[in-house]
């Protein structure tokens, strides 16, 4: 039943590669859908847009709101909160990018391009070290060394334009791509 | 001897196969309505597309005729611009959405009516659901002489034979009753709704939307059009379907080729 | 069959691994080298054809799970989503409910060769209960899955299936209570469901181990239904199996795939593209089409008790095959007389499927169709309970062949004559 020439052995060696081949192409085609599925949803993707009424914030306040699932926090800083993120010689900075979903990647880390209305900050409040929702700092209840948001998780202490000073956080919070559509209401995403 | 044994086989499986259609056949049984009309549409066969302009007109009619009363809730207007369906452009869809008012979220103040009692609404965006005519189930009732109009997002799916049978329906009111059979007081007669007096007062006129693209705007034209938009709703993703179907049939005519020619020689010196 | 391993750890590693957990050492035994009769044929290939259904329902059924919604509010919905938004959501999905059909038409077809060839008689009688066994779990399983979408037939479906635990006299309705947790089928019936059917298929898998555990010791029956004699009479399962079950198993994922891309909804029923509604059951109820049969023996009894009963017995029936054919000869290619009341069997199934389907006042030349089904149903009880048994014992067996190497290899007069 075996009584293969070396011929036949080849020719039947070409087959079990090719079936095999071929084989593997099909599972490999069969996985990406099975993966693919895992995937941000068609409706979770068309979720981009929030508008957000920011007249009855005061000064020295944050209030927190909801974008695509995650914390928006909307700052409206004092004249010495800005003040003091301004005097910042970026150089100096650990992260000294402006991390600004509207400007180009390298953009430095000025108070400037951090917010582009000075009374207004507005950031994605994740931590950039391991995704924590960091606390304000207020003037009744400082957090932190910087006068900004400190994580309690593991410590990264951010300036008051949202900058990282201290702690593991590699990098500045981010600035999501936003627009004014009066003085009072903006719209993110 | 090897003959019968094949046409064996071959009983077997068309028993098998005639076991699994009768599943398909159950639902039709003694059902009183007519037989739907024989119409064709592009979108059938292995081969069949959606016909963009019959969709976007299917559109139009949905939204000038049907959404009076049903609801298309499982279509957002992002899906409008969607590859497959009716591919207004992203602008387009955009532009639709915003000329229809849905429910706004609450207010600051947490309200949800406006001084007057109104319902807030705002102008849709393209993550928003078609809105529906009512509130709910009990007013879409009320409003309807107690019949409830459904959903259509599913209703070609969700009938047998359903474009046939929504196109029959659509231009099927203009036959006679037959003497015998008394169409109760605010029902109407169409031979092809289950008991052949329906809710729904003749939907469709001649002219009763204008085309944009100067298409004919006839019963049967705007019947076709809407019916091919409520087969996309239902099956939207129908044209990738097909697409990766034949796809995969060609890889797998192939690997079947190979694998014949693979088990052929292995077993070449076993027979 | 399973005689001393042929296993011959080579490298360092292969010994240090087999003289720990020597699972090389099993699949080497049970797939490249197990000795197979050489004359199976297409029939015998859907053992693997199935085994590929379970590992592709179970794959599937996992994706689905992580989209679905098991709430009566939102099920309906949910799946919906998974049709128009989720990525590849709709092929997901057309693969798993079209995957339960392909399931049960391999399972049928493995049964009825089983059956032709007596795959059942000693020493398999343990892996045909275990198959049987498997049956009711799939039966189960598909069932649960059918109300999962939470259609009008899901919810209708589940409802008189449920239903027919409230014949069992005495406390019939306390378990149909217990089995919907509510005063009918409802959330937490779905969410019971839901449960269920994710277990099962696991459990099925355990007993489908079982069932390929039972076949390595005695090994393949084979169409002549003859035992193994001697080496000749075999091939190794690698390559000659697995190349065979490769290619069957390719042509079987052609009309999976024909079903799935062309015409996803041809086992479905329209009724459950609507959201279930408790307070209008649609004009048909029809069970999926691999459960007809039994439902026309159900609907074909005029009593309730008796119905359910009736049903119940004829998959419980086929436990018993193996002590009710009292023939000496497996395979019914050398049973003149059997065969012909087996094929009977076949058409009887089929009617019994046909009249499931039909509604219940249907008639098929002028007879009531219910009439036809009590007709096939004394046919199903009687093949087993009185034709298995008689036939076995006056019928003259045709002369069976000295072996299956000299069927297969010997003089082309014993060849043609199969």
């Amino acid at each position: 039943m075996a009584a293969t020439t070396s011929d036949a052995g080849t020719r039947r060696d070409f087959l079990y590669v090719a079936s095999g081949a071929m084989g593997a192409v099909g599972v490999a085609a069969v996985a990406w859908p099975l993966i693919d599925q895992m995937n941000p949803s068609a409706a979770a993707l068309a979720l981009g847009t929030s508008e957000i009424e920011i007249a009855s914030i005061q000064s020295g306040q944050q209030i927190v709101f909801k974008h695509r699932g995650l914390p928006l926090f909307v700052r409206r800083r004092t004249p010495a909160e800005i003040a003091s993120a301004k005097a910042v010689d970026v150089n100096s900075l650990p992260d000294p990018l402006a991390r600004n979903a509207a400007l180009p990647d390298n953009t430095p880390a000025t108070d400037a391009s951090r917010a582009v209305k000075p009374e207004w900050l507005v950031l994605i409040g994740v931590c950039t070290h391991l995704g924590c929702t960091p606390t304000v700092s207020a003037a009744q209840q400082p957090q932190g060394e910087y006068g900004g948001w400190l994580c309690h998780c593991h410590g990264s202490a951010y300036d008051t334009a949202g900058r990282i000073r201290k702690g593991p956080a590699p990098s500045n919070l981010a600035v999501p791509a936003y627009t004014f559509m009066s003085d009072t209401r903006i719209k993110v995403g | 001897m090897r003959l019968t044994k094949l046409s064996r086989n071959l009983a077997i499986a068309l028993g098998l196969g005639l076991l699994a259609s009768t599943a398909a056949m159950a639902a039709e049984g003694a059902t009183a309505r007519h037989h739907v009309k024989e119409v064709e549409f592009e979108f059938e066969g292995p081969f069949g597309t959606y016909d963009r302009g019959a969709l976007q007109r299917g559109y139009q009619v949905y939204k000038e005729v049907c959404a009076a009363c049903h609801s298309l809730s499982y279509i957002a207007f992002r899906n409008l611009a969607d590859k497959g369906g009716p591919e207004f452009s992203e602008a387009q869809a955009r532009a639709l959405a915003a000329a229809v008012k849905v429910q706004a979220e609450p207010n600051d103040k947490g309200e949800t009516t406006d001084d007057a009692g109104a319902p807030l609404t705002r102008p849709a965006v393209l993550a928003d659901k078609l809105p529906s005519p009512f509130p709910n189930d009990n007013a879409a009732r009320a409003n309807n002489g107690g019949a409830l109009p459904p959903d259509l997002s599913l209703i070609a799916k969700a009938r047998m034979d359903g474009p046939h049978y929504v196109y029959s329906l659509l231009t099927g009111y203009d036959e006679k009753a037959p003497g015998s059979f008394h169409v109760p007081d605010g029902k109407y007669y169409n031979p092809y709704f289950e008991g052949w007096a329906i809710g729904m007062p003749k939907p469709l006129s001649n002219n009763g939307v204008t085309y944009s693209d100067g298409t004919k705007a006839t019963i049967e034209q705007q019947a076709h059009d809407v019916v091919t938009f409520l087969s996309w709703t239902a099956e939207p993703k129908m044209e990738d379907r097909k697409r990766m179907g034949f796809g995969v049939l060609i890889f797998l005519l192939a690997l079947a080729g190979i694998l014949f020619a693979a088990y052929r020689r292995v077993w070449k010196d076993a027979h | 069959m399973s005689g001393p391993s042929t296993y011959n750890p080579k490298s360092g590693l292969e010994k240090w691994i087999d003289s720990r957990l020597p699972l090389p050492r099993l699949m080497h035994d049970t797939i490249s080298t197990f000795p197979t009769p050489r004359n199976l044929n297409i029939w015998y290939t859907f053992g693997g054809i199935l085994t590929f259904c379970l590992a592709v329902q179970i794959v599937t059924g996992i994706v689905l799970a992580m989209h679905y919604v098991a709430s009566a509010n939102l099920a309906f919905n949910s799946v919906e989503a998974i049709m128009r938004d989720v990525n590849y959501g709709w092929l997901i999905r057309y693969v798993h409910a079209n995957g339960a059909s392909m399931f049960f038409l391999a399972v049928y077809i493995h049964m009825f060769r089983g059956l032709y060839y007596g795959s059942y008689k000693a020493p398999r009688e343990l892996i045909w209960i275990i198959g049987v066994l498997i049956y009711l779990l799939l039966m189960a399983t598909a069932f649960f899955g059918y109300v999962l979408p939470w259609g009008q037939m899901s919810f209708w479906g589940a409802t008189v299936i449920t239903n027919m635990f409230s014949a069992v006299p005495v406390v019939g309705q306390a378990i149909a209570t217990w089995l919907w947790g509510d005063f009918a089928v409802g959330d937490a019936t779905l969410n019971r469901f839901f449960s269920l059917h994710y277990l099962l298929p696991f459990i099925i898998a355990g007993v489908v181990g079982l069932h390929i555990w039972a076949l390595h010791v005695p090994g393949n029956n084979n169409p002549l239904g003859i035992d193994v004699k001697s080496p000749q009479d075999t091939v190794p399962f690698h390559p000659y199996y697995t190349v065979k079950d490769a290619f069957y198993l390719v042509c079987f994922v052609i009309l999976f795939a024909g079903f799935v891309f062309f015409e996803p909804d041809f086992f479905g029923n329209p009724d459950n593209y609507q959201p279930a509604n408790p307070l209008v059951t649609p004009p048909e109820i029809v069970p999926e089409w691999y459960l007809l049969p039994f439902y026309a023996m159900l609907r074909s009894i005029p009593d309730k008790l008796l119905g359910v009963i009736v049903m119940a017995g004829a998959i419980v029936t086929l436990v018993f095959i193996p002590w009710l054919d009292t023939s000496r000869v497996r395979s019914c290619r050398f049973r003149p007389l059997m065969k012909q009341f087996f094929w009977a069997f076949a058409v009887v199934c089929v009617i019994l499927g046909y009249c499931g389907a039909q509604s219940v006042e249907a008639t098929a030349f002028g007879v009531p169709l219910v009439w036809v089904a009590r007709i096939a149903t004394l046919y199903y009880f009687a093949y087993f309970w009185l034709i298995m048994p008689i036939i076995g014992l006056i019928e003259t067996p045709k002369k069976l062949p000295p072996s299956i190497a000299q069927s297969v290899l010997g003089d082309s007069a014993v060849t043609s004559a199969e």
